[in-house]
Formats: C-alpha cells, structure tokens, sequence
C-alpha cells in the first residue's frame, strides 16, 4: 500500500510541475525544483494541490526545505501516512 | 524639454497581428468584428509563449507582451537595448486588467472554496501586469506602470510617456494599452450599462447606430527622446507634439452633451504642440458608435476646431475593429501614425446613413488619399474619452 500510495504521490507531483512548465522528460527524484524552473509562486500552487489531493498541509517552512522532486514527494508520502 | 519622437510600433488586434496588418487591412475596408464582438482571433497563446509565460499572464498582459515586442523589433531594438536600461520605462493603460483571471478565480471560490483560489490571480489580475510583464520580458529598468482611465487609458499611457521623456524622467518608453475583456461578466456587465450596440454593428456616426462593439487587443509604441534616437541613427516614424488631458467632471458614464471637456482636451493637446486648429489633416476619432459620445464628440470637434471642423477629414478606428476599451487609444495612435505616413486615411465603415444632426466628413466607407500641400504637415490629433469623464488627446506628426 505505501508503495503505491508512493507512486500516486510522485504522479501527481510530475503532473502539476508538468502543469508549470516543466519538461516531463527532466523530471527525477534528484532533480532541482530551481533547474525546473520552479519558483514560489509554482509551489504556492503546488501545495494547494497536494493539500487537495491528499489532505496534507505543508507549512511555507516545509515548503523552504523541498529541494528536489524526490524531497516533494518523501515529505508528502511521510504525512500522507 | 525634451522632444519626444515613435520610433516603433505593435499591434495586435481584431484584424490580425501586427501594426502594418492594422493599416493595410483597415484601409482596404475590411472588418474584423465577427457576431457582434472584435476578437483577436489570430492570436493564439501557444505560438508566442512557452507553458509557464502562458500561465503566468492574462490574455490582457500576454495580448501586449506581443504588440511590445514588435514595436521593440521595429525600433531597431532587437540586438539589444539602445539606451541604459535604467532609463527605459514601460506605461501600460487598461480599462478593466485581468477580469479572465478575476472570473475564473471567483468560480473556483464560489464552487470550491478560499483554499483553490489560484496564488497566481493577484498577478495575472492586476491592472499593473501589462506594464510588469513589458518591463520584466525586456529588462526595461525605468519607471513603469499602469494606467487606468476606461476607454481612454492607452492614451493617457502615451501622454504620461511622453511627458515622462520630456522631463528626462526617462530616455526611452515603450507605452501602450491592452485589454481582454470578452468574458461573460463584463459583457453582461456592459449590457447592463446599455452601452452595447445590441445590433452589434459598429457604425460610427450614421443615423442607425446603436452602441458599441466590444474588441480586444493591445498596442505599442517605443517613445524616445529625440536627441538620443537620432544619435543612434534610429528611423523616427513620428514626432509626438502635444498631448492634452482633461476631465468632464460631469456623469460617470455620459459626456455632457455639447463635449465640453473633450473641447478641452483637444484644444489643450494643440496647444502644447504649439500647432493651430488649421494645421491638423486628420482626425483618428474616439467615434464609439453611441448616440451620445458620437454626438459630444462631432460638437466638441466644431468647438475646438472651429470652422476647420468641416474641413478636415475624420475616421474611427472602431467601425472595423470594435471598442478596444483601454487599448483603443493606444491602437488608435498606431492607426493614426501610419495613416499619415502611408498618405492614406482608412474609412469609417459602416457609415452609410449620415445622421444630419453630425456633418463634419467622417471618410464614410472608403479610403481616401491625404493629399499634402508642399508646405502642409502631416499633422493628426487622436482622441479618447472614457468612463469617468476621462479626455485625453494626442497630437502627432508623422515624419
């Protein structure tokens, strides 16, 4: 189950940061949200939707600490729980 | 003070793209008002902006990004900016900003609440965001802003850069105005107000009209300081002379009745541009298709004007492409501008039963050529009154 709540995590993180702009392709765990482009106003967004989708808040200090896509996902998969 | 010259222009407007497209097609009495409304409809989003510049501008803001960005190009300011970026400003006039934003954010409040209120609507919304989107795409360091009047914002963006340069505020200015505001609120909204033709005719000045057409589109003009375009070698495709600005202080929606103000506004613009009423060769009209302001505006022309009124030849860019709101006059100063360089003044379209109440010559239909003494210069006002009472008037010379 945690795996594929996981995935579907991950699934809706690359489908929004697609959304903003983001080459699918250059989409990894490792990759930089900064390399993507992503800014604060994408991550404003981005939390609106992963507090939808999955009734997660995360606070702007959760969000200053997401890096990477990897980190978006982990943190979100840790309180999804 | 400083002269202030055009050095390029843009246009995006319900007749196509590009300023050129703009003159040529008008001229030749084509109309870009399809079912009672003037849509940009050879726009398209996808083939100017990359996903995120896209999403992050209304139509509003995206509709000038590229008028600016032609005018950039045409002023010779593709390989780079010709002055210090400091000193390059962006004035941007909107009648409404970004209502798109506004209504699609308002539905997500009403269906889903405060939480899916996009972070995005404040920036896209803001009636700023033409002017912060033109001065971001460009690098444009100078003073920039919006400016709101209604219908007559474009020209009040223009006279405010103009005299932005003329202080030495700045060297160079890329003014204009942009408006997308063919969404269901403000249509309704005009409706409601009684001053959409509900024929959705646009018919300047002829007996039978009835209100105006809503358009959309954006329009650009780079301003420089004569002295420092002429130093760079740049081709000058006019000379602002004059602008005049007043104000009705009258009713929020109606001019009285006689035009008083605008009488003023353009009596004003000629003055500061130290030309006489004899001197102009062509009116660009603000000619909305209403029975007051065509009206207003026909007793305001004879009053400022006197006995030169029935002498000189008059249009409204509106018969062919609908009421671009606060783009208007910045589209209507573009029109102007290369009417006179063309020699060539576009028709009001539509006019076809002169009401006899408005007998100045309106160029009903057809083209007519402008024929210059040696001596003569080609010198034009450009008119603009919007709600609120808001005059404002340019006066230009094309070179």
């Amino acid at each position: 189950m945690a795996d594929s709540n996981t995935e579907q995590i991950e699934q809706v993180i690359t489908d929004a940061l697609v959304t903003f702009g983001a080459e699918e392709s250059a989409i990894t765990r490792d990759a930089e949200l900064e390399a993507l482009d992503v800014d604060s106003l994408d991550l404003a967004e981005l939390s609106q939707i992963i507090e939808e989708r999955f009734g997660v808040e995360l606070t702007s200090s959760d969000v200053a600490e997401i890096k990477t896509v990897g980190d978006a996902i982990d943190i979100v998969a840790a309180r999804a729980q | 003070m400083n002269e202030v010259v055009v050095t390029g222009l843009g246009a995006v407007t319900p007749l196509g793209l590009g300023a050129a497209t703009l003159h040529e097609r008008w001229a030749a009495g084509v109309c870009g008002i399809e079912d009672g409304e003037g849509r940009c409809d050879e726009f398209q989003a996808t083939d100017h902006f990359s996903v995120k510049e896209a999403r992050r501008a209304d139509r509003f803001s995206q509709l000038v990004l590229v008028a600016s960005a032609e005018a950039l190009a045409d002023a010779g300011w593709g390989d780079g900016l010709p002055h210090d970026p400091r000193r390059i400003g962006a004035i941007i006039g909107t009648g409404i900003g970004g209502i798109g934003t506004i209504e699609a954010n308002d539905q997500m409040l009403i269906e889903h609440g405060p939480k899916r209120v996009s972070p995005l609507a404040v920036p896209l919304m803001m009636g700023n965001a033409g002017a912060a989107a033109v001065s971001m795409r460009h690098r444009l360091k100078g003073p920039s802003y919006g400016v709101v009047s209604a219908c007559a914002a474009g020209t009040h963006a223009i006279g405010s850069a103009m005299r932005a340069i003329q202080y030495g505020d700045a060297t160079a200015v890329v003014a204009g105005g942009t408006e997308a505001a063919l969404t269901p609120l403000s249509r309704a909204a005009f409706v409601a107000v009684d001053a959409l033709s509900p024929s959705g005719i646009s018919r300047p000045f002829d007996l039978r009209r009835d209100g105006f057409v809503m358009g959309e589109g954006a329009a650009a003009l780079v301003l420089e300081n004569g002295a420092a375009a002429r130093a760079r070698g740049a081709r000058i495709l006019a000379v602002l002379r004059g602008y005049g600005a007043t104000s009705d202080a009258f009713h929020i929606t109606a001019p009285p009745a006689d035009g008083e103000g605008a009488a003023a506004a353009i009596v004003r613009a000629l003055e500061d541009a130290d030309v006489r009423a004899s001197d102009v060769v062509y009116v660009n009209a603000h000619g909305t298709s209403t029975q007051i302001n065509d009206r207003a505006e026909t007793g305001a022309l004879k009053t400022a004007l006197g006995e030169h009124a029935a002498k000189v030849p008059i249009s409204s860019t509106k018969s062919a492409i609908g009421h671009l709101l606060g783009a208007a006059g910045a589209v209507e100063a573009v029109a102007t501008i290369l009417a006179l360089r063309a020699r060539l003044l576009p028709p009001t379209l539509g006019l076809e039963e002169p009401d006899p109440e408005l007998d100045l010559d309106y160029i009903p239909q057809v083209a007519r050529p402008l024929e210059l003494a040696q001596d003569q210069r080609a010198i034009a006002i450009s008119n603009s009154f919007g709600f609120g009472g808001h005059n404002a008037v340019l006066c230009l010379e094309a070179t």
